[in-house]
Order: C-alpha cells, then sequence, then structure tokens
C-alpha cells in the first residue's frame, strides 16, 4: 500500500478532531452540542494512539516482541499469568478508573467547559498516557516490580523512602477526600443514606453465599446483589417519604463522618471475603456498567452544554474552589489527564499478566484515554445541567446562605440566572429536601447524570431513581476504595514501622495489625473531620492538596522513567517524560506554594490561619466555628495543611535532585547502566 | 457464528472475573498439569479463596482513581 492512502484516513480523523475542537473552543455565547466534545476528544485519542504511541513504543523504549515478560518467565497460574490483551485491558481499567475522572472535571467546570476539556485532551495524549505506559514497559522489563521499588532501584535508597513516605500520605489525602465526598452527598439525605447503608448487608450476603453456599460463583450473586441494589433505591424512596423511617436516616456531615470512621476501622480488619470482597464485585460491575451506558446514553441524548465556554471565575474567584487557571486547573483535573496514582496500578497487578512487552502500548497508553473518555464524560454531564443549579450545588453556605431565596440572588447575580423555584423544583426531582451546597462533584455529576439517563429511560418520573442511582454507584466504589485502601495503607505502615519496631511487621498479629489499622483510619479520619468542619467547605482545601500530591506522583513517575531513558542511552528521546514532567513540576509547585504562602485567606492555608488567629486575638467568632476551640480548631487545621503541602513540595524537590543527578551520571557512563532483568527470549512453542 | 459468538462470550466472562482478581481457574490447571505434574493443584473452592486473600493482601494499593 502506498504511503498516501496508508495514512489517508488518520488525515481525515485529524481533520474531524481539528474541526470539532474549533467549534468547541470558539463558540461563544451558543450553546454547543456535547457530541462535538465527545468527537473532538475520540478522534484526538485514535491519532494520538496510533502515531505518538507507536513512536514511543518503536522508538523510544523499542518494545521487544521477541523478549519474555514477566508472565512468561513466572508463569504460575496466579499472580503470574500470560493473559490475553484485552482480557487484561479490561483489568487494567477497572484497576484505574475511579472517583478521580469523575469528581474533578465537575469541580473544574466552574470556569467553563472549555478549560477542562483542553486540560484533559492534552494532558493525556502527552502526560497521562505516555507515564502509564512507560511505567507499565518499566516494570514489565523488572519483573513487574512496585513504583517504590523501581525507584530504589533506578534513584538510590534515599529517593526511595522519601517517595515511600509520599506514596503513604497520598494515600491518606485521597482517602480522606473520598471519604469527604461521601459525606457530602449522604449529609441529610435519608435515600441516599438508606441506599448505601443496604449496599453492607447486600455484600454480607453475597460474601457468605461465595464462602459457603456457592464458592466462587462470582457472576450469579453479582446479579442478585444487582438486583438487591436496585430494590434498595426503590426501597429508599419510600423511606425518604415515611414520617417515622426517614429522620432514623437523616444525619449531618459529623455524624456520617464519625459512621464513616468507624465503618472503616471495622471494614478492615473483617476477613475480606465477608465485605470486601464482594462489594468489590459489586461496585465494578456496577462502575463498569454505568460508564458504558453513560457513554450510550450520551451519544443517543445528544445533550446541549448550558454552562458557558468560559466563566469569569478563570480568574480565580470561584465559589467551588478558589486559585486561578493557571496553576489551578491542573490539579484540580488530576485522573483522567494523569495521574500518579496509575503509577502505582502500571507496577503492581498489570505488569504480571503481560503477555507480550507489545501489547503494554495498548493497555498502558489505551487505558488511560479510554479512562480520559470518562472525565471528558463527567465535564460534560456537569454543563448540561442548568448553570445556576451548578452553582448552587457547589458554593459553599457562606457565599450563598442557606435560604433558595438568597441562594438564587446571589448566584443570578453572577450572570447565571435562576429563580429560587427552579432550585426547590429541582432538589424535588431528585428526591432531595434541598441541593443548595453540595459541593463534592458527586451530588452535581449523579444531577447531570440523571437528566441524561432520564431522558433514555423514564423521563422526569424517574428522575429521583437516577439520581441516587448515580449516588450509589459513586458511594460504592469510594467505599469500596476507603476499605481497600485503609487495609493497604494499614500493610504500607507496618511495613514502615517495622524498619524501627521488627514486631510491627508481623501482619497476623493483632496487637500490630489493630494499632496500625487505627493509625491508619486516625489519619484519614482526621482530614476527613477538618474538611467537614471547614469553613469553606472542605472541598476546597482537601481537593487541591489532593490534585497536588497526585500530580506530583506522576511527577515522580514520569521523573523516574526520563531516568530510566538516560541509562538505557536513549537521552535524546528523553524529552518525550521530561517535558510532561516538567509542566507538572510547574504546576504543583506553584500551587502548593499558592496553597500555603497566598495572601488570600480563601487560597493560602497560613492566610486564613492568621484571620482566625486574628480574630481570636480579639475575642471574636468567626462562622461557621461557634466557640473559642472550635475557631482554635481551625487554626490547628490549617497549619496542618500548610505542613502536608510543604512536605509534598520537599518530596517533589528531592526526587527531582536525585533524577538530575542519577540523568547526569548516566550520561558521564560509556555504557547501558539499567538494572533491568537480563534479556531471556520468547519461548517460540506455547506450552 | 456460533463458535465465535460463544468464545467471545467467555472472554468476557473471563474479562468480568480479572476485574476483581480472579485468574482463569481452566489456566491454572493447565499450567500445573503441564509444568510441575509433581504439585498438588488447588480445587476450585480453594482456588477462589487463595485468589480472594491475595487480591486484599499486604502490596496491592487501593486504586481508587
Amino acid at each position: 500500500m502506498n504511503i498516501v492512502s496508508k495514512h489517508a484516513i488518520w488525515w481525515l480523523l485529524t481533520a474531524v478532531g481539528v474541526f470539532s475542537l474549533g467549534i468547541v473552543a470558539l463558540s461563544r455565547g451558543e450553546t454547543i452540542n456535547a457530541l462535538w466534545i465527545v468527537t473532538a476528544a475520540v478522534s484526538i485519542y485514535l491519532v494520538a494512539y496510533r502515531y505518538y504511541s507507536l513512536f514511543i513504543a518503536d522508538r523510544v523504549m523499542q518494545l521487544d516482541p521477541t523478549r519474555a515478560t514477566p508472565a512468561v518467565r513466572h508463569n504460575d497460574g496466579l499472580d503470574y499469568v500470560p493473559t490475553n490483551k484485552y482480557i487484561l485491558f479490561g483489568h487494567h481499567f477497572a484497576a484505574i478508573a475511579g472517583a478521580g475522572p469523575l469528581v474533578g472535571p465537575v469541580l473544574a467546570a466552574q470556569m467553563g467547559y472549555l478549560p477542562g476539556t483542553l486540560w484533559i485532551i492534552v494532558g493525556v495524549v502527552l502526560a497521562g498516557a505516555v507515564q502509564d505506559f512507560m511505567v507499565l514497559f518499566v516494570s514489565t522489563r523488572r519483573d513487574g516490580r512496585s513504583l517504590g521499588d523501581l525507584i530504589k532501584s533506578e534513584l538510590g535508597f534515599v529517593p526511595g523512602i522519601i517517595a515511600l513516605f509520599g506514596t503513604f500520605m497520598i494515600m491518606v489525602i485521597i482517602l480522606a477526600v473520598l471519604a469527604l465526598i461521601v459525606v457530602k452527598a449522604l449529609a441529610e439525605s435519608p435515600w441516599g443514606t438508606f441506599t448505601v447503608a443496604a449496599t453492607i448487608p447486600i455484600a454480607m450476603f453475597m460474601g457468605v453465599y461465595n464462602r459457603f453456599i456457592r464458592p466462587g460463583r462470582v457472576g450469579e450473586i453479582s446479579i442478585v446483589g444487582f438486583v438487591l441494589l436496585i430494590a434498595a433505591i426503590i426501597v429508599g424512596g419510600q423511606v425518604a417519604e415515611s414520617a417515622t423511617w426517614a429522620p432514623l436516616f437523616t444525619f449531618n456531615g459529623k455524624q456520617l463522618t464519625w459512621m464513616l470512621i468507624i465503618y472503616g476501622f471495622v471494614a478492615s480488619v473483617l476477613p475480606v471475603w465477608l465485605l470486601l470482597a464482594p462489594r468489590d464485585y459489586l461496585s465494578t460491575f456496577l462502575k463498569i456498567g454505568t460508564i458504558v451506558g453513560l457513554a450510550l446514553c450520551m451519544v443517543y441524548v445528544a445533550p446541549n452544554l448550558r454552562m458557558p465556554a468560559v466563566t469569569q471565575f478563570v480568574d480565580g474567584t470561584g465559589p467551588a474552589w478558589s486559585g486561578s487557571l493557571f496553576p489551578f486547573i491542573f490539579i484540580t483535573i488530576a485522573c483522567g489527564a494523569v495521574s500518579g496514582f496509575h503509577a502505582l496500578i502500571s507496577s503492581g497487578t498489570t505488569p504480571k499478566l503481560l503477555d507480550n512487552e507489545k501489547n503494554a502500548r495498548m493497555i498502558g497508553y489505551g487505558g488511560m484515554l479510554m479512562e480520559s473518555f470518562v472525565a471528558i464524560m463527567a465535564i460534560v454531564a456537569a454543563s448540561v445541567i442548568d448553570p445556576g443549579v451548578y452553582f448552587a450545588m457547589n458554593s459553599p453556605p457562606a457565599v450563598i446562605g442557606k435560604t433558595v431565596e438568597g441562594a438564587a440572588q446571589v448566584i443570578s447575580q453572577w450572570g447565571f440566572v435562576i429563580t429560587p423555584e427552579v432550585l426547590v423544583q429541582t432538589a424535588r426531582d431528585v428526591g432531595e429536601n434541598s441541593i443548595l451546597s453540595r459541593a463534592g462533584g458527586a451530588p452535581t455529576l449523579a444531577v447531570g447524570m440523571a437528566q441524561i439517563f432520564s431522558q433514555v429511560f423514564g423521563g422526569q418520573t424517574m428522575m429521583a431513581f437516577w439520581y441516587h442511582f448515580a449516588i450509589l454507584f459513586e458511594a460504592l466504589f469510594i467505599l469500596t476504595a476507603c476499605d481497600a485502601g485503609t487495609r493497604a495503607g494499614r500493610f504500607m505502615l507496618q511495613d514502615l514501622l517495622g524498619t524501627f519496631v521488627p514486631s510491627f511487621k508481623q501482619t497476623n498479629s493483632w496487637p500490630a495489625n489493630l494499632t496500625a489499622t487505627g493509625l491508619c483510619v486516625a489519619a484519614w479520619g482526621y482530614i476527613l473531620y477538618q474538611g467537614v468542619v471547614d469553613p469553606l467547605g472542605g472541598i476546597n482545601s482537601l481537593w487541591p492538596l489532593f490534585g497536588i500530591s497526585n500530580q506530583m506522583l506522576a511527577g515522580v513517575a514520569l521523573m523516574l522513567c526520563t531516568v530510566v531513558l538516560f541509562k538505557m542511552k536513549r537521552q535524546k528521546y528523553a524529552w518525550v517524560t521530561i517535558v510532561p514532567a516538567c509542566w507538572l513540576l510547574v504546576c504543583t509547585l506553584t500551587a502548593g506554594w499558592e496553597k500555603v504562602f497566598h495572601a488570600n485567606p480563601k487560597i493560602g492555608f497560613l492566610a486564613l490561619a492568621d484571620k482566625f488567629q486574628a480574630a481570636l486575638d480579639r475575642g471574636e467568632i468567626l462562622a461557621p466555628a461557634k466557640s473559642v476551640e472550635q475557631m482554635q480548631q481551625i487554626v490547628f487545621n490549617n497549619h496542618l495543611d500548610a505542613v502536608l503541602a510543604t512536605f509534598f513540595i520537599f518530596v517533589v524537590v528531592s526526587m527531582l535532585f536525585y533524577t538530575i543527578i542519577a540523568c547526569l551520571k548516566a550520561m558521564r557512563d560509556q555504557k547501558v547502566t539499567t538494572s533491568e532483568m537480563p534479556y531471556q527470549a520468547m519461548p517460540t512453542a506455547k506450552a | 457464528m456460533f463458535n465465535d459468538l460463544s468464545r467471545f462470550g467467555k472472554y468476557l466472562g473471563q474479562a468480568a472475573r480479572l476485574m476483581v482478581g480472579l485468574p482463569d481457574y481452566e489456566t491454572y490447571v493447565a499450567h500445573m498439569r503441564a509444568t510441575h505434574p509433581e504439585l498438588p493443584v488447588m480445587n476450585e473452592t480453594d482456588f477462589f479463596r487463595n485468589r480472594q486473600e491475595a487480591r486484599y493482601g499486604a502490596g496491592r494499593s487501593g486504586g481508587c482513581c
């Protein structure tokens, strides 16, 4: 085939992508259809996959299909199994997709859909997918070892330990912010609380069934579990309307926080087969099913975007979170564009299942493109709802007040005209008492999803069902993440503490287990609690901390890949990782610095602490604090947040230092200095 | 065509199970028979329990986003 016809289809696709993106970027004042965003994203993904990932595979990393992968060399039928690439793609995607790509874009929509969309598309092609792909490659060439191990062996022992501590702190922040999202979604919502609470007995029933009645029959019991979940949503609607039952399931944020903390502790010390595993089955299948369903419905409904392309809040005065477009949009949308957490997955189970190096391209790069598409759907879902409703849901009471009349007035003054009646009606449509100040992404996304789903199934009357379905969908996998994360955090902590107190390492010792679990739960529980009592709504302080730490981890992973390229003597291609790593470092260091030192108390932790301290000194009490103790608590919490942000800055700067040293050393060496496993040929005949 | 369909269904089932960390039992048995005929082979229930413990044991990160 000649070169023109071989590439013609791709040129056409590029043209479609650029044209759609042009429509998305240049429309001002008129509404555009969501499908323009979807078309732009998908065409650009396909072209990037065809050319850029191939360039990385063939030139930069030089994938070698004749080289045996860890799955082939250590095949044991259990941990190391050469797996069909499509099946492995599903496994990898299910592991990386979660709350991150859904929540970040929803929060970012306060600046309009355009900045977020552009960052998701450009970020994934040049940074996120590159990171996932390359870490998968690096780990595969090193027996599927974990990110911490890889950093230890390529950069040195000290950076390895620093990265390990950093990873633990990131996990704590992630758990806290995820739990905060659940709290924000369930506060004062008997319907939501009932359905989420019902998942516990449902999961336990599934667990017992799988353990004793018909072990291993995951499929059939998951279908039963799904039917029970749907029943729980329907019953939840009755509960919310009942005068006797509704109060039993109505809780405020603080009560829910305590429940989640106790739940997190109990759930992570119970045997895994009883609660964690069956809920993981439910949440994974529900997650994948809902994502596929949302994609199909979105294309079928083809909704119009009602949010403006760019809002006035690009200047940093937004109500959901404060801070200007640069650097904050780039840390608010973490997963979906680039996420450091994926480096842990790409160096976790996936490399142990890879049947051939050449498939790393589809699984690493392709899997992340898919996740990015989820983020695109989330930003669309947030942009199809009435912007007035969006801002009513995402602004803290300190800004819009606690009544629909006040909120409608404030939001209309911003230029997003809305009446109190619409706010009341929206709440009634989704079966809630109020939709005001429900920042955190999940409820907003749920309204957007309910609007899309109800246009396909059931119309207006089904809105409330779909809203609570969406809330359940998110809460379910967030709880699974909390549970699994607490457990993983506990093992990490036992490992870390074990270096000082050897008895901690015994993972079958109950005192050691309970102490480590308690410490882990206390760590995220404390941060969660301070988020719930935070005067600016919690998301404003915790989401940026999460974004900063997650993007910094991505920066660290990309720096690791840079060092590997230098050691392989392929430094002429190192711009592939250096460019995104530099961008992430610039964004996260700027954002980290601003979060600590910015003079505006809505942005800077220290400025907010000073503001409350100054009021304390004058003997005043500032809302939402009601006592001197609470005032002191807020001052302390903000100092703590500042310390955390500083810690992350320290981690990333020290990693940069060690990276430069390692690269310089590699350049001085005449020969290749990577610590890859020696080449072993792929067996020719399959056993 | 029905062959293709049933193979597709099998793949789909395997993919769904691997998403929750359960590798294919038949592959495991075939592997044990082929390479370690002297070693005992877990029955399906033990295999399922072994994999369940492994997925949520030490060394697995939360994998939440």
